[in-house]
Protein backbone atom coordinates (compact mmCIF):
# COMPACT_ATOMS: atom_id res chain seq x y z
CA UNK A 1 0.00 0.00 0.00
CA UNK A 2 2.63 2.16 1.10
CA UNK A 3 4.38 1.29 -2.14
CA UNK A 4 1.56 2.03 -4.24
CA UNK A 5 1.38 5.66 -3.16
CA UNK A 6 4.78 5.95 -3.48
CA UNK A 7 4.27 5.19 -7.04
CA UNK A 8 1.28 7.01 -7.26
CA UNK A 9 2.15 10.13 -5.41
CA UNK A 10 5.77 10.62 -7.75
CA UNK A 11 3.91 9.65 -11.14
CA UNK A 12 0.97 12.41 -10.22
CA UNK A 13 3.72 14.82 -8.87
CA UNK A 14 5.97 14.20 -12.15
CA UNK A 15 3.20 15.00 -14.18
CA UNK A 16 2.33 18.05 -12.54
CA UNK A 17 5.69 19.82 -12.49
CA UNK A 18 7.13 21.46 -15.54
CA UNK A 19 7.57 19.71 -18.54
CA UNK A 20 5.07 16.91 -17.26
CA UNK A 21 2.42 17.13 -19.93
CA UNK A 22 -0.64 16.91 -18.01
CA UNK A 23 -2.36 20.35 -19.58
CA UNK A 24 -0.94 19.19 -22.90
CA UNK A 25 -3.77 16.69 -23.06
CA UNK A 26 -6.68 19.54 -22.06
CA UNK A 27 -5.29 22.15 -24.29
CA UNK A 28 -5.54 19.81 -27.58
CA UNK A 29 -8.72 18.91 -26.24
CA UNK A 30 -10.00 22.25 -26.18
CA UNK A 31 -8.27 23.46 -29.52
CA UNK A 32 -9.55 20.82 -31.14
CA UNK A 33 -13.27 20.96 -30.40
CA UNK A 34 -13.17 24.87 -30.81
CA UNK A 35 -11.76 24.32 -34.16
CA UNK A 36 -14.33 21.75 -35.44
CA UNK A 37 -16.96 25.20 -36.20
CA UNK A 38 -14.64 26.47 -37.96
CA UNK A 39 -14.21 23.23 -40.79
CA UNK A 40 -18.12 22.49 -40.33
CA UNK A 41 -19.54 26.02 -40.47
CA UNK A 42 -21.48 27.57 -37.98
CA UNK A 43 -25.55 25.86 -38.29
CA UNK A 44 -26.50 25.36 -34.99
CA UNK A 45 -28.53 21.90 -36.25
CA UNK A 46 -25.41 20.52 -37.85
CA UNK A 47 -23.26 21.39 -34.97
CA UNK A 48 -25.47 19.81 -32.49
CA UNK A 49 -25.78 16.61 -34.10
CA UNK A 50 -21.95 16.14 -34.93
CA UNK A 51 -21.33 17.09 -31.28
CA UNK A 52 -20.87 13.39 -29.31
CA UNK A 53 -18.88 12.17 -31.69
CA UNK A 54 -16.64 14.82 -31.86
CA UNK A 55 -16.00 15.46 -27.96
CA UNK A 56 -15.57 11.89 -27.72
CA UNK A 57 -13.07 12.43 -30.97
CA UNK A 58 -11.39 15.18 -29.53
CA UNK A 59 -10.75 12.96 -26.16
CA UNK A 60 -9.81 10.28 -27.91
CA UNK A 61 -6.94 11.71 -29.30
CA UNK A 62 -6.27 14.12 -26.43
CA UNK A 63 -6.02 11.04 -23.80
CA UNK A 64 -2.85 8.89 -26.72
CA UNK A 65 -1.25 12.20 -27.14
CA UNK A 66 1.25 11.75 -23.91
CA UNK A 67 1.25 7.86 -23.82
CA UNK A 68 4.33 8.10 -25.52
CA UNK A 69 6.15 9.05 -22.53
CA UNK A 70 4.33 6.43 -20.00
CA UNK A 71 7.07 4.18 -19.70
CA UNK A 72 10.06 5.96 -22.26
CA UNK A 73 11.55 8.47 -19.57
CA UNK A 74 11.61 5.44 -17.20
CA UNK A 75 13.65 3.58 -19.69
CA UNK A 76 15.89 5.74 -20.78
CA UNK A 77 16.76 6.96 -17.44
CA UNK A 78 17.63 3.52 -15.76
CA UNK A 79 14.49 3.74 -13.63
CA UNK A 80 12.53 0.53 -14.98
CA UNK A 81 16.09 -1.27 -14.49
CA UNK A 82 15.52 -0.30 -10.58
CA UNK A 83 11.72 -1.16 -10.69
CA UNK A 84 11.77 -4.59 -12.15
CA UNK A 85 14.58 -5.39 -9.37
CA UNK A 86 12.09 -3.83 -6.24
CA UNK A 87 9.19 -5.73 -4.93
CA UNK A 88 6.62 -3.97 -6.62
CA UNK A 89 5.06 -6.09 -9.25
CA UNK A 90 5.16 -4.84 -13.41
CA UNK A 91 1.72 -5.61 -13.24
CA UNK A 92 1.24 -3.19 -10.08
CA UNK A 93 3.37 -0.73 -11.71
CA UNK A 94 1.33 -0.90 -15.22
CA UNK A 95 -1.77 -0.10 -13.18
CA UNK A 96 -0.71 2.48 -11.01
CA UNK A 97 1.20 4.40 -13.96
CA UNK A 98 -2.18 4.12 -16.13
CA UNK A 99 -4.36 5.23 -13.07
CA UNK A 100 -1.94 8.34 -12.45
CA UNK A 101 -2.31 9.31 -16.39
CA UNK A 102 -5.85 8.71 -16.43
CA UNK A 103 -6.29 11.85 -13.08
CA UNK A 104 -4.28 14.32 -15.11
CA UNK A 105 -5.27 13.62 -18.56
CA UNK A 106 -8.52 11.81 -18.43
CA UNK A 107 -10.11 13.73 -15.62
CA UNK A 108 -9.40 17.07 -16.56
CA UNK A 109 -11.51 16.38 -20.31
CA UNK A 110 -14.36 15.00 -18.20
CA UNK A 111 -14.50 18.29 -16.35
CA UNK A 112 -14.18 20.53 -18.76
CA UNK A 113 -16.50 18.86 -21.26
CA UNK A 114 -20.08 20.33 -20.99
CA UNK A 115 -18.34 23.57 -21.28
CA UNK A 116 -17.14 22.92 -25.05
CA UNK A 117 -20.59 20.88 -25.23
CA UNK A 118 -21.88 24.23 -25.40
CA UNK A 119 -19.99 25.36 -27.60
CA UNK A 120 -20.99 22.77 -30.15
CA UNK A 121 -24.99 23.39 -29.23
CA UNK A 122 -25.33 19.37 -27.96
CA UNK A 123 -28.89 19.80 -25.79
CA UNK A 124 -28.59 20.48 -22.14
CA UNK A 125 -30.07 17.43 -20.94
CA UNK A 126 -26.97 15.54 -22.36
CA UNK A 127 -24.41 17.03 -20.26
CA UNK A 128 -24.53 14.68 -17.20
CA UNK A 129 -24.61 11.70 -19.97
CA UNK A 130 -21.48 13.17 -21.61
CA UNK A 131 -19.85 13.19 -18.38
CA UNK A 132 -20.73 10.06 -17.39
CA UNK A 133 -19.41 8.42 -20.55
CA UNK A 134 -16.35 10.28 -21.01
CA UNK A 135 -15.95 9.23 -16.94
CA UNK A 136 -16.34 5.64 -17.58
CA UNK A 137 -14.31 5.26 -20.77
CA UNK A 138 -11.63 7.56 -20.98
CA UNK A 139 -10.14 5.17 -17.46
CA UNK A 140 -10.17 2.16 -20.23
CA UNK A 141 -8.07 4.48 -22.82
CA UNK A 142 -5.21 4.87 -20.74
CA UNK A 143 -5.39 1.78 -19.54
CA UNK A 144 -5.07 0.43 -23.04
CA UNK A 145 -3.31 3.01 -24.03
CA UNK A 146 -0.55 1.89 -21.29
CA UNK A 147 -0.30 -1.40 -23.40
CA UNK A 148 0.86 0.60 -26.58
CA UNK A 149 3.34 2.49 -24.25
CA UNK A 150 5.12 -0.43 -23.30
CA UNK A 151 5.18 -2.36 -26.53
CA UNK A 152 6.97 0.81 -28.10
CA UNK A 153 8.75 1.21 -24.86
CA UNK A 154 12.47 0.82 -26.65
CA UNK A 155 11.82 2.13 -29.73
CA UNK A 156 12.84 5.79 -30.68
CA UNK A 157 10.35 7.56 -32.08
CA UNK A 158 7.67 5.27 -31.07
CA UNK A 159 5.31 7.90 -30.25
CA UNK A 160 3.90 7.79 -34.11
CA UNK A 161 3.62 3.36 -34.27
CA UNK A 162 1.83 3.84 -30.62
CA UNK A 163 -0.46 5.63 -32.33
CA UNK A 164 -1.35 3.60 -35.29
CA UNK A 165 -1.61 0.62 -32.39
CA UNK A 166 -3.31 1.89 -29.65
CA UNK A 167 -6.39 3.94 -32.06
CA UNK A 168 -7.70 1.20 -33.40
CA UNK A 169 -8.00 -0.41 -29.99
CA UNK A 170 -9.88 2.54 -29.30
CA UNK A 171 -13.18 1.64 -31.96
CA UNK A 172 -15.00 -0.06 -29.07
CA UNK A 173 -15.00 2.60 -26.31
CA UNK A 174 -15.68 5.32 -28.91
CA UNK A 175 -18.56 3.50 -30.35
CA UNK A 176 -20.37 2.96 -26.91
CA UNK A 177 -19.26 6.52 -25.77
CA UNK A 178 -20.38 8.72 -28.39
CA UNK A 179 -24.03 6.42 -29.00
CA UNK A 180 -24.10 7.03 -25.05
CA UNK A 181 -24.59 10.90 -25.52
CA UNK A 182 -26.07 11.01 -28.83
CA UNK A 183 -28.81 8.56 -27.15
CA UNK A 184 -29.38 11.23 -24.66
CA UNK A 185 -29.39 14.20 -27.18
CA UNK A 186 -31.98 12.61 -29.23
CA UNK A 187 -34.25 11.76 -25.92
CA UNK A 188 -33.46 8.10 -26.79
CA UNK A 189 -32.54 6.13 -23.75
CA UNK A 190 -28.35 6.29 -22.60
CA UNK A 191 -28.22 3.51 -20.51
CA UNK A 192 -27.49 0.38 -22.66
CA UNK A 193 -24.83 1.75 -24.54
CA UNK A 194 -23.77 3.22 -21.01
CA UNK A 195 -23.80 -0.05 -19.70
CA UNK A 196 -21.41 -1.95 -22.36
CA UNK A 197 -18.85 0.97 -22.04
CA UNK A 198 -19.16 0.38 -18.04
CA UNK A 199 -18.49 -3.08 -18.95
CA UNK A 200 -15.79 -2.37 -21.49
CA UNK A 201 -13.66 -0.51 -19.42
CA UNK A 202 -13.51 -3.13 -16.62
CA UNK A 203 -13.08 -5.52 -19.41
CA UNK A 204 -9.81 -3.14 -20.27
CA UNK A 205 -9.03 -2.56 -16.17
CA UNK A 206 -8.39 -5.99 -15.71
CA UNK A 207 -6.74 -7.29 -18.97
CA UNK A 208 -4.32 -4.03 -19.66
CA UNK A 209 -2.12 -4.65 -16.70
CA UNK A 210 -1.15 -7.74 -17.35
CA UNK A 211 -0.64 -7.21 -21.05
CA UNK A 212 1.42 -4.65 -20.65
CA UNK A 213 3.67 -6.23 -17.95
CA UNK A 214 4.09 -8.29 -20.37
CA UNK A 215 5.35 -6.18 -23.30
CA UNK A 216 7.88 -4.57 -20.54
CA UNK A 217 9.15 -7.96 -19.99
CA UNK A 218 9.99 -8.64 -22.84
CA UNK A 219 10.88 -5.38 -23.98
CA UNK A 220 13.44 -4.88 -20.85
CA UNK A 221 15.47 -7.55 -22.02
CA UNK B 1 25.49 -14.90 1.24
CA UNK B 2 27.32 -17.32 -2.27
CA UNK B 3 26.92 -16.79 -5.27
CA UNK B 4 27.91 -19.33 -7.73
CA UNK B 5 28.62 -18.77 -11.53
CA UNK B 6 29.42 -21.67 -13.69
CA UNK B 7 30.01 -21.17 -17.68
CA UNK B 8 28.06 -18.30 -18.13
CA UNK B 9 27.48 -17.45 -21.44
CA UNK B 10 25.86 -14.22 -23.01
CA UNK B 11 24.77 -13.09 -26.79
CA UNK B 12 23.63 -9.55 -27.71
CA UNK B 13 22.12 -9.39 -31.46
CA UNK B 14 23.84 -12.56 -31.75
CA UNK B 15 27.13 -11.35 -31.62
CA UNK B 16 28.99 -13.27 -28.26
CA UNK B 17 30.02 -11.11 -25.33
CA UNK B 18 30.31 -13.43 -22.99
CA UNK B 19 32.17 -16.81 -23.09
CA UNK B 20 32.42 -19.21 -20.25
CA UNK B 21 32.52 -17.15 -17.16
CA UNK B 22 32.71 -19.06 -13.62
CA UNK B 23 33.82 -18.10 -10.38
CA UNK B 24 31.95 -17.93 -6.62
CA UNK B 25 31.65 -14.97 -4.61
CA UNK B 26 31.20 -15.12 -0.75
CA UNK B 27 29.64 -12.65 1.92
CA UNK B 28 32.22 -10.11 2.62
CA UNK B 29 33.88 -10.54 -0.53
CA UNK B 30 34.25 -7.83 -3.02
CA UNK B 31 35.24 -9.01 -6.43
CA UNK B 32 36.95 -6.20 -9.25
CA UNK B 33 35.31 -6.73 -12.26
CA UNK B 34 38.57 -5.65 -14.85
CA UNK B 35 38.94 -5.63 -18.36
CA UNK B 36 39.03 -2.96 -21.63
CA UNK B 37 36.07 -1.62 -22.97
CA UNK B 38 33.62 -3.86 -24.62
CA UNK B 39 34.89 -7.33 -22.93
CA UNK B 40 31.17 -8.01 -21.38
CA UNK B 41 31.28 -6.48 -17.93
CA UNK B 42 28.15 -4.63 -18.03
CA UNK B 43 26.72 -7.41 -19.57
CA UNK B 44 27.74 -9.76 -17.06
CA UNK B 45 26.67 -7.12 -14.05
CA UNK B 46 22.80 -6.92 -16.25
CA UNK B 47 22.76 -11.22 -16.79
CA UNK B 48 23.43 -11.54 -12.94
CA UNK B 49 20.82 -8.51 -12.15
CA UNK B 50 18.29 -10.63 -13.87
CA UNK B 51 18.06 -7.51 -16.63
CA UNK B 52 19.57 -9.53 -19.83
CA UNK B 53 18.83 -13.12 -20.54
CA UNK B 54 21.86 -15.79 -20.58
CA UNK B 55 22.49 -17.81 -23.33
CA UNK B 56 24.36 -20.68 -21.12
CA UNK B 57 25.44 -21.38 -17.93
CA UNK B 58 24.00 -21.50 -14.20
CA UNK B 59 23.93 -18.58 -11.64
CA UNK B 60 23.00 -19.47 -7.86
CA UNK B 61 22.46 -16.99 -5.44
CA UNK B 62 22.17 -18.05 -2.05
CA UNK B 63 20.78 -21.70 -3.74
CA UNK B 64 18.32 -19.36 -5.67
CA UNK B 65 18.98 -20.18 -9.41
CA UNK B 66 18.67 -17.04 -11.68
CA UNK B 67 15.51 -17.52 -13.74
CA UNK B 68 13.33 -19.39 -11.41
CA UNK B 69 12.20 -17.37 -9.18
CA UNK B 70 12.22 -13.77 -9.57
CA UNK B 71 11.61 -12.16 -6.67
CA UNK B 72 13.14 -14.04 -4.11
CA UNK B 73 15.94 -13.68 -6.67
CA UNK B 74 15.79 -9.94 -7.32
CA UNK B 75 15.19 -9.03 -3.65
CA UNK B 76 18.39 -9.96 -3.18
CA UNK B 77 20.19 -7.71 -5.65
CA UNK B 78 20.71 -4.07 -5.54
CA UNK B 79 21.60 -2.72 -8.89
CA UNK B 80 23.82 0.69 -10.17
CA UNK B 81 24.18 1.05 -13.63
CA UNK B 82 25.52 3.53 -15.99
CA UNK B 83 22.20 5.43 -15.62
CA UNK B 84 21.62 6.75 -12.00
CA UNK B 85 17.41 5.99 -12.68
CA UNK B 86 17.02 10.02 -11.07
CA UNK B 87 14.14 12.16 -12.18
CA UNK B 88 15.50 15.65 -12.80
CA UNK B 89 12.13 17.21 -12.18
CA UNK B 90 12.20 15.60 -8.35
CA UNK B 91 14.48 17.14 -5.68
CA UNK B 92 17.79 14.74 -4.20
CA UNK B 93 15.45 13.69 -1.56
CA UNK B 94 12.19 13.33 -3.53
CA UNK B 95 13.95 11.01 -5.43
CA UNK B 96 15.89 8.74 -2.35
CA UNK B 97 12.20 9.26 -0.88
CA UNK B 98 10.75 7.15 -3.51
CA UNK B 99 12.85 4.74 -3.59
CA UNK B 100 12.82 4.59 0.37
CA UNK B 101 9.26 4.23 0.14
CA UNK B 102 9.62 1.66 -2.62
CA UNK B 103 12.62 -0.36 -0.74
CA UNK B 104 10.82 -0.74 2.71
CA UNK B 105 13.35 2.36 4.45
CA UNK B 106 11.36 5.30 4.66
CA UNK B 107 13.93 7.00 6.15
CA UNK B 108 16.18 7.95 3.84
CA UNK B 109 18.63 10.37 6.47
CA UNK B 110 21.34 7.38 6.34
CA UNK B 111 21.24 7.53 3.17
CA UNK B 112 22.00 11.16 2.27
CA UNK B 113 24.59 11.24 4.94
CA UNK B 114 26.47 8.11 3.88
CA UNK B 115 27.08 9.77 0.38
CA UNK B 116 26.69 13.49 1.80
CA UNK B 117 23.94 14.70 0.35
CA UNK B 118 22.85 16.46 3.45
CA UNK B 119 23.77 19.72 1.92
CA UNK B 120 21.84 19.22 -1.58
CA UNK B 121 18.94 17.41 -0.23
CA UNK B 122 16.50 20.37 -1.18
CA UNK B 123 18.35 20.59 -4.67
CA UNK B 124 16.21 19.71 -7.69
CA UNK B 125 18.01 16.87 -9.25
CA UNK B 126 18.51 18.71 -13.07
CA UNK B 127 20.35 21.16 -11.05
CA UNK B 128 22.65 19.14 -9.92
CA UNK B 129 26.07 18.35 -10.94
CA UNK B 130 27.04 14.51 -12.82
CA UNK B 131 29.15 13.79 -10.16
CA UNK B 132 26.20 14.94 -7.37
CA UNK B 133 23.62 12.68 -9.69
CA UNK B 134 25.62 9.54 -9.16
CA UNK B 135 26.53 10.09 -5.77
CA UNK B 136 22.40 10.45 -5.79
CA UNK B 137 22.41 6.97 -8.16
CA UNK B 138 24.66 5.06 -5.72
CA UNK B 139 22.81 6.70 -2.31
CA UNK B 140 20.26 4.14 -3.70
CA UNK B 141 22.20 1.18 -1.97
CA UNK B 142 21.64 2.73 1.53
CA UNK B 143 18.36 2.17 0.88
CA UNK B 144 18.49 -1.11 0.30
CA UNK B 145 20.29 -2.71 3.29
CA UNK B 146 19.32 -5.82 3.47
CA UNK B 147 20.23 -6.59 -0.22
CA UNK B 148 23.64 -8.48 -0.26
CA UNK B 149 24.78 -8.62 -3.43
CA UNK B 150 25.61 -5.45 -4.73
CA UNK B 151 26.67 -5.16 -8.95
CA UNK B 152 28.09 -1.77 -9.27
CA UNK B 153 29.03 -0.69 -13.32
CA UNK B 154 31.52 1.71 -13.29
CA UNK B 155 30.14 3.38 -9.78
CA UNK B 156 33.56 5.71 -9.85
CA UNK B 157 33.10 7.89 -13.21
CA UNK B 158 32.34 11.80 -12.76
CA UNK B 159 33.08 10.82 -8.66
CA UNK B 160 35.70 13.09 -7.32
CA UNK B 161 38.57 11.67 -4.99
CA UNK B 162 36.62 12.34 -1.38
CA UNK B 163 33.35 10.70 -3.14
CA UNK B 164 34.97 7.61 -4.26
CA UNK B 165 35.97 7.34 -0.73
CA UNK B 166 33.00 7.10 0.79
CA UNK B 167 31.53 5.04 -1.97
CA UNK B 168 34.86 2.68 -1.19
CA UNK B 169 33.49 3.26 2.61
CA UNK B 170 30.45 2.40 1.93
CA UNK B 171 31.21 -1.07 0.05
CA UNK B 172 33.65 -1.81 2.50
CA UNK B 173 30.73 -1.72 5.47
CA UNK B 174 28.48 -3.46 3.42
CA UNK B 175 31.02 -6.29 2.65
CA UNK B 176 31.32 -6.43 6.86
CA UNK B 177 27.98 -6.66 7.10
CA UNK B 178 28.40 -9.90 5.09
CA UNK B 179 27.29 -8.76 2.27
CA UNK B 180 29.25 -9.07 -1.40
CA UNK B 181 30.25 -6.68 -3.97
CA UNK B 182 30.78 -6.59 -7.60
CA UNK B 183 32.39 -3.88 -9.00
CA UNK B 184 33.39 -3.14 -12.73
CA UNK B 185 35.40 -0.44 -12.74
CA UNK B 186 38.88 0.92 -14.47
CA UNK B 187 40.39 2.24 -10.66
CA UNK B 188 42.17 0.54 -7.67
CA UNK B 189 39.51 -0.35 -5.85
CA UNK B 190 40.11 0.55 -2.11
CA UNK B 191 37.97 -1.58 -0.54
CA UNK B 192 40.44 -4.08 1.47
CA UNK B 193 40.53 -7.43 0.11
CA UNK B 194 39.32 -6.66 -2.99
CA UNK B 195 39.91 -9.84 -5.60
CA UNK B 196 39.93 -9.47 -9.21
CA UNK B 197 38.20 -11.06 -12.58
CA UNK B 198 39.54 -9.92 -15.85
CA UNK B 199 37.23 -10.28 -18.70
CA UNK B 200 38.75 -10.92 -21.87
CA UNK B 201 36.78 -9.76 -25.27
CA UNK B 202 35.26 -12.72 -26.75
CA UNK B 203 37.01 -13.40 -30.16
CA UNK B 204 33.66 -14.34 -32.84
CA UNK B 205 34.80 -17.69 -34.51
CA UNK B 206 35.87 -17.14 -38.41
CA UNK B 207 32.94 -14.97 -40.29
CA UNK B 208 31.99 -18.04 -41.74
CA UNK B 209 31.43 -20.00 -38.85
CA UNK B 210 29.71 -17.52 -37.11
CA UNK B 211 26.34 -17.83 -39.14
CA UNK B 212 26.27 -14.12 -40.67
CA UNK B 213 26.38 -14.88 -44.09
CA UNK B 214 25.92 -11.47 -46.68
CA UNK B 215 25.31 -13.17 -49.60
CA UNK B 216 25.47 -9.27 -51.41
CA UNK B 217 29.24 -8.88 -50.14
CA UNK B 218 29.96 -12.66 -51.36
CA UNK B 219 28.30 -12.36 -54.82
CA UNK B 220 31.01 -9.16 -54.60
CA UNK B 221 34.08 -11.12 -53.50
CA UNK B 222 36.23 -12.08 -56.85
Amino acid sequence: MKTASAVLGRELRLALRSGGGAGLGLSFFLIVVLLVPFGTGPDPERLRAIAPGTLWLAALLACQLSLDRLFQTDYEDGTLDILSLSPLPLEGLVALKALAHWLTTGLPLVIVAPVLAITLNLPGDAFAWLMASLALGTPGLSFLGAIGGAVTVGLRRGGLLLSVLVLPLYIPTLIFGARAVASAAEGTDPMPALTLLAGLTLFILALAPFAAAAALRINLR
Amino acid sequence: MRLDVSDLACQRSGRPVLEGVSFTLDGGEALGLRGPNGSGKSTLLRVLAGLLPRSRGAVTLDGIPLGRDHDAYAERIAYAGHLDAIKPQLTVAENLAFWGALFGSPDIAPALAAFDLGAIAARPAHACSAGQKRRLGLARLALAPNRPLWLLDEPTVSLDGPACALLFSAIRAHCARGGAAIIATHVPLDVGSARDLTLAPVVAASPGTAGHHDPFLEGLAP
